[in-house]
C-alpha cells in the first residue's frame, strides 16, 4: 500500500511538470526520459519480474508503431483507433514470439537471440513491403488536432506519454500484489520449483510476454505520433532493444520504480555528456556501455537496489547506535 | 476384499520402468500407497528413488507403465497439473526461490488454490508457524540454513493443501537435534489428514516415521514391509552393504549373542 502511495504521489507530480517546466527544450528532455522509463517498464515485465531477457522488444515497439502509421496513411484510420490496434498488434506478435520459443522451452541466452532474431526478421520485412514505405520510410501527414492525436504542444504530448506510463507502473505495482506476479516470479527464481507448487510457467510466460509487449507497443505508438516519421531502422532496430533493457538493467530489474530510476539515470548522463563534450555522434552509447559495465560489477540490483541496500545499512546503524 | 483395498489406495504405481540411455534407473516398479499414513521409500545411493518420485510426479515420463492418483490415470501428465490434483513433491536439493522472503515463497504454494494476495500471505504466515519458520518470516530465503531451507520446501509444499506430500530426503543433511525436530513436524502433518511417502536415509526416522516401507535397489524393488522387518532381511542387507554381509552379520550376532547373552 505505501508503495502504491508512493507511485500516485511521483505520478501526481509528474502531472504537474509542464505548468512548472516552460522550456520546449526541458519539457522534450522530460518527455524523453518518461518515454524511456515506459519502454523499460514493458521490458521490466518480462525481463525483471519474469527473468527472460529479450533482445528483441524493437519487434513489439515497431509493430505498435508501424500499426498506426499504417492504418492512417493507408487506409485513412484514426490515429485513436490505430493506439488500440497497435497495442493490440504488439500483443499479437508477443503472443507469437512467446508461443513459438516458450513452447519449446527455451531460456537465457537462446530466447535472447531469437528474440532478437524476430526483430531483425520484422526489420527486413519492413524493409521490403511497400505498405510500410520500405526503406524510405513513412511520413504521417501533419495534422495537429487532439481528434487526430497530434499535438501543437510539447506539454499534451507529455501527458499522453504520462497516461500510458501511468497504465504500465500501475499493472506492474499489481504484478508485484497478484497471484500472477507470485507465480511470474517463482518461474524466474527457479522453475522446476515452480512446476512442482503448480505453476504452469508456459501459461505464465505467455501473459508476461503479451503484457510486455503491450506497453512495449504502445509506446510505438506514441513514437510514431510524437515525430510522424518511421523508418525500418527506427522502428525495428536494435537501439529500441536496447534501450528497453538499459533502462531497467540500471534501474533495478524486477523493482516497481527501477526503470524510473534507470530512465531519469541514462537521460541524465547523455544530457551532461552533451553539455561537455558536445553532440559526438555515438558518444551515449558509449557512455551507455560504459554505465552498464559499472552497474553489473558493482550494483548488479540496479538503483533500485543500491537505495535499498544503503537505507538498509543506515537503519542497522541507527539500531546499533541507540 | 479388494474394493476396501482400492479405496484405501491414493497413489498406486503399475509396472514403471525408465532408462537414460543404457542405464536403467527404474525396473518394472509396482506399488501403492495407502490413504493417511506415513509410507517410505529407502535404497542405497543411486537406487532410483528420487527419479521413481520425478515420474510419478510428472517431471519424468515413464517409459512403460502406469501411475494412477485416486484412481485417475497421471501417468505423462504435467507436473503442475499433478499438483493441481492434490500431489506435491520436494526436492532433495533444496529449491528456495532465492532472493524472496521466506513468506513470499510458502505464499507460492498457498496461491495454488487461493487467488487472493492477501489470503495467500495470511495462509503462509500460519504453515510457517506449524513448521516452525514463524520468527523468519521477513528473511531472504537465501539466507537460511539448511535446516532451515528443509523447513522451507516442508512449508511450501504445505501450503497448497495437498492430498498426498513426496518428501525427498527432508531430514538429509540435518543434524540430530534437528532431526528430533523435525520428525514431530512430519508427525503432525501426517495427524491432519495428510498422506505422505518419504524417501530418507535417516534409519532413525524411517523406523519411527513409517509404518511401511519400500526397498529400491538398482532401479528395482527388492523388499518390503514394515521398516523393523525389512532392515533385518538379507537382501536389503546385501544390498546396502555388499555380497555376503548378510551371512557374515548373521554369523556375527551369533557369536556375539553367545558372549553376551
Amino acid at each position: 500500500m505505501r508503495q502504491l502511495a508512493l507511485l500516485g504521489l511521483v505520478f501526481a507530480a509528474l502531472f504537474f511538470v509542464p505548468f512548472v517546466v516552460t522550456s520546449e527544450a526541458w519539457q522534450n528532455t522530460i518527455l524523453m526520459t518518461l518515454y524511456a522509463a515506459l519502454l523499460g517498464q514493458a521490458w521490466n515485465i518480462l525481463g525483471g519480474y519474469g527473468g527472460q531477457f529479450s533482445f528483441g522488444h524493437a519487434a513489439f515497439f515497431g509493430t505498435g508503431a508501424y500499426t498506426v502509421a499504417v492504418l492512417q496513411v493507408q487506409l485513412g484510420v484514426n490515429p485513436w483507433i490505430g493506439l488500440v490496434a497497435g497495442g493490440l498488434m504488439a500483443v499479437a506478435v508477443a503472443a507469437f514470439i512467446g508461443f513459438t520459443t516458450f513452447r519449446y522451452g527455451l531460456r537465457g541466452s537462446y530466447f535472447a537471440l531469437v528474440t532478437l532474431a524476430f526483430a531483425e526478421v520484422l526489420r527486413i520485412l519492413a524493409n521490403t513491403v511497400p505498405f510500410t514505405g520500405a526503406g524510405v520510410g513513412i511520413l504521417i501527414p501533419l495534422d495537429q488536432s487532439a481528434a487526430n492525436l497530434q499535438f501543437a504542444s510539447k506539454a499534451s504530448y507529455y501527458w499522453l506519454v504520462w497516461a500510458i506510463a501511468l497504465a504500465a507502473f500501475l499493472t506492474v505495482w499489481w504484478i508485484g500484489h497478484s497471484r500472477f506476479g507470485a507465480r511470474l516470479m517463482a518461474v524466474r527464481d527457479n522453475e522446476d520449483a515452480a512446476r512442482a507448487l503448480g505453476v504452469d510457467p508456459f501459461a505464465v510466460k505467455m501473459r508476461a510476454i503479451m503484457l510486455s509487449g503491450l506497453f512495449s507497443g504502445l509506446a510505438g505508438v506514441f513514437y510514431a505520433q510524437y515525430f510522424l516519421y518511421l523508418d525500418p531502422a527506427i522502428a525495428y532496430g536494435p537501439a529500441i532493444s536496447v534501450e528497453s533493457l538499459l533502462v531497467p538493467i540500471v534501474g533495478g530489474m524486477g523493482t516497481l520504480f527501477g526503470p524510473l530510476l534507470g530512465a531519469v539515470a541514462l537521460h541524465g548522463v547523455s544530457e551532461a555528456s552533451r553539455a561537455l563534450i558536445g553532440d559526438l555522434p555515438g558518444i551515449s552509447l558509449v557512455l551507455y556501455g560504459t554505465i552498464l559495465i559499472l552497474m553489473v560489477l558493482f550494483a548488479p540490483r540496479g538503483l533500485a537496489g543500491l537505495v535499498r541496500r544503503l537505507s538498509a545499512r543506515r537503519n542497522s546503524r541507527e539500531t546499533t547506535n541507540v | 476384499m479388494s474394493e476396501t483395498a482400492q479405496s484405501d489406495t491414493m497413489l498406486r504405481v503399475e509396472g514403471v520402468s525408465k532408462s537414460f540411455g543404457g542405464l536403467q534407473a527404474s525396473k518394472d516398479i509396482s506399488m501403492s500407497v495407502p490413504r493417511g499414513k506415513i509410507t517410505s521409500l529407502i535404497g542405497p545411493n543411486g537406487a532410483g528413488k528420487t527419479t521413481l518420485f520425478a515420474l510419478i510426479t510428472g517431471f519424468h515420463k515413464p517409459d512403460a507403465g502406469k501411475v494412477s492418483f485416486f484412481g485417475e490415470d497421471i501417468t505423462g501428465m504435467a507436473p503442475q497439473d499433478i499438483a493441481l490434483r492434490g500431489m506435491i513433491r520436494t526436492f532433495q536439493i533444496v529449491q528456495p526461490f532465492a532472493g524472496q522472503s521466506v513468506r513470499e515463497n510458502i505464499a507460492v504454494g498457498a496461491h495454488l488454490h487461493i487467488r487472493s494476495r492477501d489470503a495467500a500471505l495470511a495462509k503462509a504466515e500460519e504453515v510457517a508457524r506449524k513448521v516452525g519458520l514463524g520468527d523468519r518470516l521477513d528473511m531472504d530465503a537465501a539466507a537460511l540454513t539448511v535446516a532451515g531451507r528443509k523447513r522451507l520446501e516442508v512449508a511450501r509444499a504445505l501450503a497448497t493443501d495437498p492430498k498426498l506430500i513426496l518428501f525427498d530426503e527432508v531430514l538429509a543433511g540435518l543434524n540430530p537435534s534437528e532431526i528430533r525436530d523435525v520428525i514431530p513436524v512430519i508427525r503432525a502433518i501426517r495427524d491432519e489428514g495428510v498422506t505422505i511417502l518419504l524417501i530418507e536415509h535417516v534409519m532413525q526416522a524411517v523406523m519411527s516415521l513409517s509404518e511401511h516401507t519400500w526397498v529400491l535397489n538398482q532401479g528395482e524393488l527388492i523388499a518390503q514391509g514394515p521398516p523393523a522387518e525389512v532392515v533385518g532381511d538379507p537382501l536389503v542387507i546385501e544390498a546396502y552393504l555388499g555380497k555376503g554381509m548378510a551371512e557374515r552379520i548373521a554369523r556375527q550376532r551369533m557369536t556375539a549373542g553367545g558372549a553376551h547373552a
